[in-house]
């Protein structure tokens, strides 16, 4: 019963909830300002059509395919890292995991809607369900992302129910809504015992789903025959490119909630160094990846392939190109190559948005140049991005901003039964833990506690 | 069952554009005016592809090829639809079915040639023009892709004919409003699986060659021509 009682010391988790500023009301009228926007391009795009947009022959795809690619990449943040991070029993994970899980089921309703934004009839979406072809990758993508959503939504939950129950018994107004959601918890060890079988028996599951999730989007582009398109590492490339784009967005999400919630005890410049640290390994596992592909491109010199190769690297989408060497890998490496810019959590957050602008320009950078060189020669029009395009954008991010935001206000955005789980048993198990790591010649050793679960 | 192939000889081709003409008329496909040529949008589902000769100086000049869809019997666009609103018919058309179609253009970015079409906008035509509308063919509406259907629907009739008279579809009964126009006679169409038609004996030619048959996409129009430019495409 203990586990479901708030600590004195963690009322400052608690603290978003009970008290909403002015300053965020503004902000909130800011986000919906953009969003109205957004909604104003949109309601253009559905009464004119696709003709609003820049797109033409042959850039059949533009800015929303970019953004769905860019969108379901960064949801990669939080199932996967977080799962990740809870199997390898990384204590420093506590007050990280659920503001990265929110990160991911938001981001992808996002990057479903990019989609339905993209479609010429959108009316008949439907249809995907009506007259499924599971020949083409697009539906593999349906069946994917659906999955995917589902089994993050429940990763997001299970974790929840235990700091739902703390909300339930201390907040009598809002009981209702919080009873419902705690599914009557009350902390006992059976319910305790359930609850973390359910949580690890997710995490593993998560993984190859949310590998899938990637790989399968990097498919609709590689199983067509379209140069620099169709090639073999474009699954794994996508899903580095994901993970890399995902940490950036947690590493930004955590460094607002750490200065809006004046969270700064819980969220230390330790986190941001550990996770600096993984941003700097995909980082450098995303440069390996793109110059694979570059260089095989080049010295394999298939005109139809170069013709798209040169149009990025000295073309006229050169600029887009250089700047996303910068933001994707010399930027990032420099800062957080550093010890001292890294440890410092401005230098992490730097590194990460110019990681974000970087990764939308690799998403832009594949999908529209392989389009605007077909093979046979086209008297084409160079394409360039409506306001509607934009619009639409700008609305989709202050929309995930502003859910962000709520979400904070009804749930904890750290995880309050997590972290006292931490305090009480972390330093125990590590100390067991490493224990069982060390040679046995000179001291007996205890029983390994490899059972534990966390 | 017939297999329904198109034949090019690029040695005849006067590069008028009359096939160009008779197909839009045939097809009710809308023209777009300049405005929409401008942003790259005009859709025609038969166009001629202007490829660049001599590029080293010793013949420079322009060599123009028309470009339907190429009725692939493997063909890439109908693979990707996620609605199975392409597909490939028993006599090796790729059909497309408006109805169905979400738009989603997934077919117009796979297909190596370029050659389907999506409605930006609604179909317009100037006003003498609506009324001389083909009714074989249904009008397209903004927002599905549309693409060159070896005039099916004269097929359709060619059998329809051929059946009231209670006898076999002949050779030449159906041919598709380009093929039919062309005024060099550069143009030939009938079943690949006879092998006593014109264009199986045209394709028997050591000029014949298709485009990008390195793509396995195994594309039913056959080119012509003399001399090494044919195999450069």
């Amino acid at each position: 019963m203990e586990k479901s009682k708030l600590e004195p010391k963690d009322a400052a988790l608690l603290r978003p909830i009970e008290k909403t500023t002015g300053k965020f009301w503004a902000f909130i009228g800011i986000l919906l300002a953009i969003w109205a926007f957004g909604m104003y391009g949109w309601f253009n795009q559905l009464g004119r059509g696709l003709d609003v947009t820049g797109l033409n022959v042959p850039v059949y795809w533009g800015v929303y395919i970019t953004n769905f690619v860019f969108f379901i990449g960064i949801s990669h943040a939080g199932t996967l890292i977080s799962a990740i991070l809870r199997l390898s029993h990384a204590e420093w994970r506590r007050p990280i995991t659920r503001a990265a899980e929110v990160i991911t089921v938001l981001v992808l309703f996002f990057g479903v809607g990019c989609v339905l934004l993209d479609l010429g009839r959108p009316d008949r979406a439907l249809n995907v369900l009506k007259h499924p072809n599971f020949r083409s990758p697009l539906l593999w993508d349906v069946t994917s992302i659906s999955v995917y959503l589902t089994a993050s939504t429940i990763y997001l939950f299970l974790p929840l129910i235990p700091d739902i129950a703390i909300l339930r018994d201390h907040y009598p107004g809002r009981r209702w809504f919080y009873r419902l959601l705690a599914l009557g918890w009350t902390g006992t060890e059976r319910q305790k015992h359930i609850l973390e079988t359910l949580i690890a028996t997710m995490a593993v599951l998560v993984i190859p789903i949310a590998v899938s999730v990637h790989t399968v989007v990097s498919w609709v582009f590689a199983m067509t025959v379209q140069p620099m398109w169709h090639s073999t590492i474009f699954g794994p490339y996508f899903v580095v490119g994901a993970i890399f784009s995902g940490i950036a967005a947690i590493i930004i999400a955590m460094a607002a909630i750490r200065r809006v919630y004046h969270l700064e005890s819980y969220l230390k410049p330790i986190h941001f160094n550990n996770l600096g640290i993984l941003l700097l390994v995909m980082a450098l596992l995303w440069f390996y990846f793109t110059f694979a592909e570059f260089l095989t491109t080049f010295y394999g010199a298939d005109p139809s392939h170069m013709a798209i190769f040169m149009s990025k690297v000295g073309g006229e989408f050169s600029w887009y190109f250089w700047i996303m060497v910068m933001a994707c890998f010399i930027v990032p490496v420099v800062l957080l190559g550093n010890g001292r810019t890294r440890g410092a959590i401005w230098g992490t957050v730097a590194a990460s948005v110019s990681v974000e602008i970087g990764m939308w320009l690799e998403r832009f950078l594949i999908v529209v140049p392989s389009l605007s060189r077909p093979r046979l020669p086209l008297e084409g029009v160079a394409y360039s991005p409506s306001w509607v395009e934009w619009s639409l954008l700008a609305g989709f991010i202050a929309m995930f901003i502003f859910l962000y935001a709520v979400f904070t206000k009804l749930f904890p955005i750290i995880s309050i039964w997590e972290i006292q789980e931490g305090r009480e048993h972390a330093v125990v198990h590590v100390t067991q833990r490493v224990k069982s790591y060390l040679d046995t010649a000179s001291a007996p050793m205890e029983p390994a506690a490899s059972g534990s679960s966390d | 069952m017939a297999r329904w192939a198109m034949v090019v000889d690029l040695d005849r081709c006067t590069a008028c554009q009359a096939c160009v003409v008779a197909c839009q008329v045939e097809n009710n496909v809308s023209p777009m005016g300049v405005e929409e040529s401008d942003k790259g949008r005009a859709i025609s589902w038969l166009r001629l592809v202007a490829f660049h000769e001599g590029e080293h100086g010793t013949r420079p000049g322009l060599r123009f090829v028309p470009l339907p869809c190429m009725h692939c019997d493997n063909p890439p666009c109908t693979k990707v639809c996620p609605v199975q609103a392409t597909q490939i018919d028993r006599e090796g058309l790729v059909a497309q079915v408006y109805p169905r179609c979400i738009g989603c253009r997934y077919c117009t970015t796979a297909c190596p040639y370029t050659v389907r079409q999506f409605n930006w906008k609604p179909p317009e035509w100037p006003e003498p023009m609506q009324t001389g509308l083909s009714p074989d063919v249904s009008i397209r509406p903004k927002g599905v892709v549309e693409k060159c259907t070896f005039c099916h629907h004269r097929l359709q009739r060619a059998r329809d004919e051929a059946r009231a008279e209670r006898r076999e579809l002949q050779e030449g009964e159906y041919l598709p409003a380009c093929v039919e126009t062309c005024p060099a006679g550069a143009l030939a169409f009938g079943d690949l699986d006879d092998p006593r038609s014109e264009v199986s004996r045209l394709g028997e030619s050591p000029r014949a060659f298709r485009l990008m048959e390195e793509l396995g996409t195994e594309p039913k129009v056959i080119y012509l021509s003399k001399g090494e430019w044919g195999g450069e495409i």
